[in-house]
């Protein structure tokens, strides 16, 4: 059970937050035009890194607000949170 | 038998007060102050227990939560008994019943020990490799292991005890009252820090209260003096939270801890009631500092688990704190000063102690040399090779150690003796540590593993970080806290100490035998059983991880969690691999650090509070009208209603009928609403559902299918638009809250632009489902200036109205093919407008219906259930709901995935119906469908998803998905059952008014 910085709510207990996820996938702006492995490129693959990775976590019993988390996967520990929309930080 | 062994009075137990408990059927009498195990040693009782694989008696092993062997069953046969409890933890009181595990027919005469004469047979792994042949003979032998293992007997009935969860928030966070965590925490009050202490003992001062070494003095007092005065000064500190008989389970990362707190399980009985028994405390700490201690380790030698064999700490606690002599012919056996302690505490109280037997060549110590002068005979260089005695020690046989260690030499003495101290040094207690994702290192000189890296803001200070005299304790915890609390100055500056300087070690995991390894039983886990040749075998056969070892040979795996024996093996496998200890890695220490009931996990989540659930505003009304109840998600609502005894079978035909013949009510208030407003709106909704949405008129309903991006149908619900940007989604029962969280994440991250806004209203709303074809003139009678011409209100359209002065939504939509109308009006007023329907509808015999009767009749018409006509697989197309999908718009959630070439394919399960050949035969949910009945193996090609007897229809009716299904029509097909074969023809799904027309009606 870690603790998240929730950016428009401050530090909350892990329980009130849902993962999304990793983060940075875009929903292509036409899919129509993409083939089958670059939609299945999308649709299915996903990294699942031991070591730093970035994420998606909801606020779901909170605000309900989406943001971005950088979390070590192998000690939990986060690095960084920023909000949906803004630049990750450089690792 | 029975004599006492109470030496002298002590002040941690109070002899005016005496109590009588029961221990295998007899009673006896200890004080208060005493735990089950030092009441037992007083009255002369070591065998408690029997162990687990050979059945070998077995006594009190130590005086605190590591113990192996005294596990007993408190009070057994009431509904508050508890198993595996470890006597060494239970504190006596008046009534205490207590009785041995693992023996039949009694810890006496256990026929089970028969398996210690058969324990040849028995190596590591035995079960492994016994019982793999034949494979199709494991149900035979799972029967007779399942009945040989176990320890304890869980109790039968509920528990009556109430067990309570608390959340907590502290600056500091001390875990050990030990004299480091006394120290600790004062320091860390004092300086402003908000701090809780807690130990899992019911006296605070850890092993430093019972120290009598008087070569250690700390300002000119003993440690024990000097601590108790400073135990004294706790009680003045502001800040400052202790909680006793607290023991942390779990050490998570974040600082975040479970404490189990024990309230009234040392009261009597009648003191028990109507008070919380445990309470998990969850602490969020900003710092923790871990004064955890260290667990004495035992020796490994042959036979060294009799009863009357204990750790040399623990025969010192019995003797220092509760007064209790472990036996009356004493021997100690030691590698280090810290058994001449123990062995000096019982001749102090004038218990004969007939032989130090030391593996060290010699050692100066000033205890040591104060041993010399009582005339206590030592053996230097010498190792115990065997011992004596079945169910109680009777004698040891020693011999002289060669130079290496690896041997034994000369004449083999043997000494009398009933109770043997061993002292094998002291492993460090780290396992919260390592819970906490910190890392440990091995040093090399101490032979112990010590923190070394740590994830979170946190030291480790007295023995625990591998601080063993009070002159490294003291002075490392001082640097410690001033570094961790960011302070300039302690109390701790300016003390005096002097010490006795231990000036010998000498190490040996495996101690030799005159006898081959083969021949012996040098115990390395006792609870399991594990000996030092299971682990050797394992290595011989290959294992190299000490993960493997552990699982192999049980190493390690019992309720103590090889508190232990671990190191010992860790020792073994390394000398045997010749490969060095810190290379090597220990086992993960996983929580709980010591059992944790399942009460105190639960806590007041039981009964009705197990999970919550969630009631209709007409709830009451079905409770009232004897409805019986379905879960559907958290929700509760109206199965079917019977009347007269009816079964459900029954009164489902009778709704279901009446639903068709007249009008039926339905309580649709589960159903999930969203709310949602925005210029964008409409976009928004031909984003996410694969029909078109911009078109559709102010006061117009329609259907709507939501897809996941891999095209398979995720929801649906019938959406209203109630204004220019305003509409009304509703979703299924169960699907509420996912949809709702997947909108939100399509609104926040991938079309931020859109400007939606969306709102939960479930529960704002109750809502009425009136149906049938009378349905028009009961509401007619409700309001009568609602004109309900197809005209003003045709099928699939809105309209605001006022019943009374409530005002209320009503679409004209049907989840039944009958002409209905959904009635919503603000929750609270739920149960009045419920009643007005029925009331209006008496004379049309108007039924109230459940689910069950719903969903017979949308299946009727054909009209899925997502999650029961669908599986996460099913894309509309498989559906046969391709009129539900738009070509015309250029993208929406799933669209791309529609085109992908396994979607694409032909041969997919495809939604049909199926009609059986004997119009009577309702197939079973989940049966599967075949083309053939004389193949084997036989194609599944699907399986039946909604079966009814359809009363309407007088015929039985079901829904199947079948592999090419669309294009077999009229075929001939299979279900296969346990006692028959049953022939079904493919059909429309559609069974009922193909045409729609009593939509109108």
């Amino acid at each position: 059970m870690f603790l998240i910085n929730c950016p428009y709510c401050g530090e909350r207990d892990q329980q009130e937050f849902k993962a999304g996820g990793e983060a940075h996938i875009e929903r292509p702006k036409q899919p129509t035009e993409l083939s089958d492995d670059e939609w299945a490129e999308y649709l299915f693959m996903r990294k699942n890194i031991k070591g730093v990775q970035y994420e998606r976590w909801n606020h779901a019993h909170g605000c309900r607000k989406w943001f971005n988390v950088v979390r070590d996967t192998s000690n939990d520990e986060i690095k960084a949170i920023y909000k949906m929309g803004e630049k990750p930080p450089s690792q | 038998m029975t004599k006492n062994l109470r030496v002298k009075s002590s002040k941690y137990v109070d002899e005016t007060n005496r109590i009588s408990f029961k221990f295998n059927g007899k009673t006896y009498h200890g004080f208060k102050g005493d735990t089950l195990a030092s009441a037992l040693l007083a009255n002369n009782v070591h065998l408690v227990g029997r162990s687990f694989k050979y059945h070998r008696p077995r006594g009190i092993m130590t005086s605190g939560s590591e113990e192996p062997n005294a596990i007993v069953q408190i009070n057994p046969g009431t509904d508050r008994t508890e198993p595996n409890v470890r006597a060494t933890e239970v504190e006596i009181y008046e009534g205490l019943e207590a009785s041995s595990q693992n023996c039949w027919p009694s810890v006496q005469f256990d026929i089970g020990g028969i398996n210690n004469f058969l324990s040849p047979f028995f190596p590591a792994g035995f079960y492994y490799k016994t019982f793999m042949w034949p494979a199709s003979f494991w149900e035979k032998y799972e029967f007779f292991i399942r009945h040989s293992a176990g320890l304890g007997k869980s109790p039968t009935s509920s528990d009556p005890d109430i067990y309570d969860h608390r959340n907590v928030h502290y600056d500091v966070l001390v875990v050990g009252a030990g004299i480091s965590g006394i120290l600790a925490a004062k320091n860390a009050a004092k300086n402003n820090f908000k701090t809780l202490l807690v130990d899992e003992k019911n006296e605070l001062g850890g092993s430093t209260i019972f120290e009598n070494n008087e070569f250690n003095k700390i300002d000119n007092k003993t440690p024990s003096e000097w601590l108790k005065k400073e135990i004294e000064e706790l009680k003045e500190i502001k800040n400052l939270e202790i909680k006793t008989r607290t023991s942390v389970a779990a050490y998570h990362q974040y600082n975040y801890l479970l404490a189990r707190e024990n309230l009234t399980d040392h009261l009597e009985s009648k003191d028990k009631t109507n008070k919380i028994r445990q309470r998990l405390i969850k602490i969020r700490a900003k710092k923790v500092i871990l004064a955890t201690g260290a667990l004495e380790r035992p020796m490994i030698f042959n036979n060294n688990d009799r009863p009357g064999i204990m750790l040399s700490s623990a025969v010192k606690k019995y003797s220092e704190f509760y007064g209790v002599a472990c036996g009356s012919k004493n021997v100690f056996f030691t590698n280090n000063d810290s058994a001449y302690e123990s062995a000096l505490s019982l001749y102090n109280k004038g218990i004969n102690v007939e032989a130090i037997i030391d593996i060290r060549e010699q050692s100066e110590s000033k205890i040591v040399n104060k041993i010399k002068e009582t005339g206590i005979k030592i053996y230097w260089s010498h190792s115990i090779v065997d011992t004596a005695g079945y169910k109680r020690l009777n004698s040891v046989s020693i011999m002289k150690l060669s130079n290496d260690g690896t041997s034994v030499t000369g004449n083999k003495i043997s000494i009398s003796c009933d109770c043997l101290g061993v002292a094998g040094g002291w492993t460090p207690a780290v396992h919260l540590y390592t819970q906490s994702g910190s890392k440990l290192k091995f040093d090399e000189e101490k032979k112990v593993f010590l923190p070394n890296q740590s994830t979170s803001d946190q030291i480790s200070v007295g023995s625990c970080g591998g601080d063993f005299k009070i002159d490294e304790i003291i002075n490392n915890l001082n640097q410690k806290l001033k570094d961790t609390l960011n302070i300039n100055e302690t109390d701790l500056d300016n003390i005096k100490i002097e010490i006795d300087q231990e000036n010998s070690k000498r190490n040996i995991w495996l101690l030799p035998s005159d006898k081959p390894l083969g021949k012996t039983k040098p115990f390395v886990d006792y609870q399991n059983d594990a000996t030092a040749k299971d682990i050797k075998l394992a290595l011989r056969e290959g294992f190299r991880s000490i993960e493997h070892v552990k699982r192999y040979t049980t190493t390690g795996m019992g309720t103590d969690q090889g508190k232990l024996g671990n190191m010992h093996a860790l020792g073994i496998i390394a000398d045997t691999a010749g490969v060095k200890m810190g290379e090597l890695g220990t086992t993960t220490f996983r929580p709980p650090y010591t059992p944790l009931t399942f009460g105190t996990i639960v806590g007041r989540s039981v009964g009705k509070f197990f999970d919550i659930f969630r009631k209709t505003p007409i709830n009451d009304w079905h409770v009232e009208n004897k409805a019986e109840f379905e879960n559907v998600g958290q929700w509760k609502r109206a199965w079917y209603y019977p009347i007269n005894g009816e079964t459900m079978h029954q009164a489902v035909q009778r709704e279901s009928k009446a639903v068709r013949e007249s009008a039926g009510i339905l309580d649709a208030s589960t159903l999930g609403k969203i709310d949602i407003q925005g210029s964008d709106a409409s976009e928004f909704l031909n984003r996410v559902y694969t029909n078109a949405w911009s078109k559709l008129a102010i006061g117009k309903c329609r259907y709507g299918l939501m897809l996941n991006e891999d095209g398979m149908v995720y929801d649906d619900g019938v959406t209203t638009r109630l204004g220019e940007n305003h509409y009304i989604m509703t979703t299924t029962t169960g699907g509420a809250a996912n949809v709702l969280g997947k909108l939100e994440d399509y609104l926040q991250t991938e079309w931020p632009e859109l400007d939606v806004y969306l709102t939960s209203v479930t529960d704002h709303y109750a809502t009425a489902s009136l149906c049938g074809p009378n349905s028009k003139k009961i509401l007619k009678k409700i309001i009568p200036d609602l004109d309900l011409s197809d005209e003003n209100f045709p099928h699939m359209s809105f309209k605001e109205a006022n019943i009374g002065n409530i005002q209320c939504r009503i679409m004209r939509i049907s989840f039944t093919g009958e002409h209905s109308y959904e009635i919503n009006v603000q929750a609270s007023y739920g149960k009045d407008l419920w009643e007005k329907c029925m009331e209006a509808g008496q004379e049309f015999n108007i039924t109230p219906y459940g689910t069950e009767t719903m969903h017979l009749l949308r299946a009727e018409k054909g009209f899925i259930i997502v999650g029961q006509d669908t599986d996460g697989t099913m894309t509309p197309i498989d559906l046969q709901m391709d009129w539900i999908v738009s070509k015309k718009k250029y993208d929406f959630i799933g669209k791309r995935s529609l085109y992908r070439s396994d979607t694409m394919r032909e041969d997919r399960k495809q939604l049909v119906g199926l009609l059986t050949d004997d119009p009577n035969i309702v197939l079973e949910e989940g049966a599967q469908i075949v083309s053939e009945l004389n193949q084997s193996p036989v194609e599944m090609l699907g399986h039946v998803t909604s079966s009814y007897f359809s009363p309407n229809l007088n015929k039985s009716i079901a829904l199947a998905v079948v592999r090419g299904g669309k294009n077999m029509m009229g075929k001939k097909l299979f279900v296969p059952m346990e006692n028959k074969n049953i022939n079904v023809t493919v059909a429309n799904p559609v069974f009922y008014d193909e045409k729609n027309e009593r939509l109108n009606a």
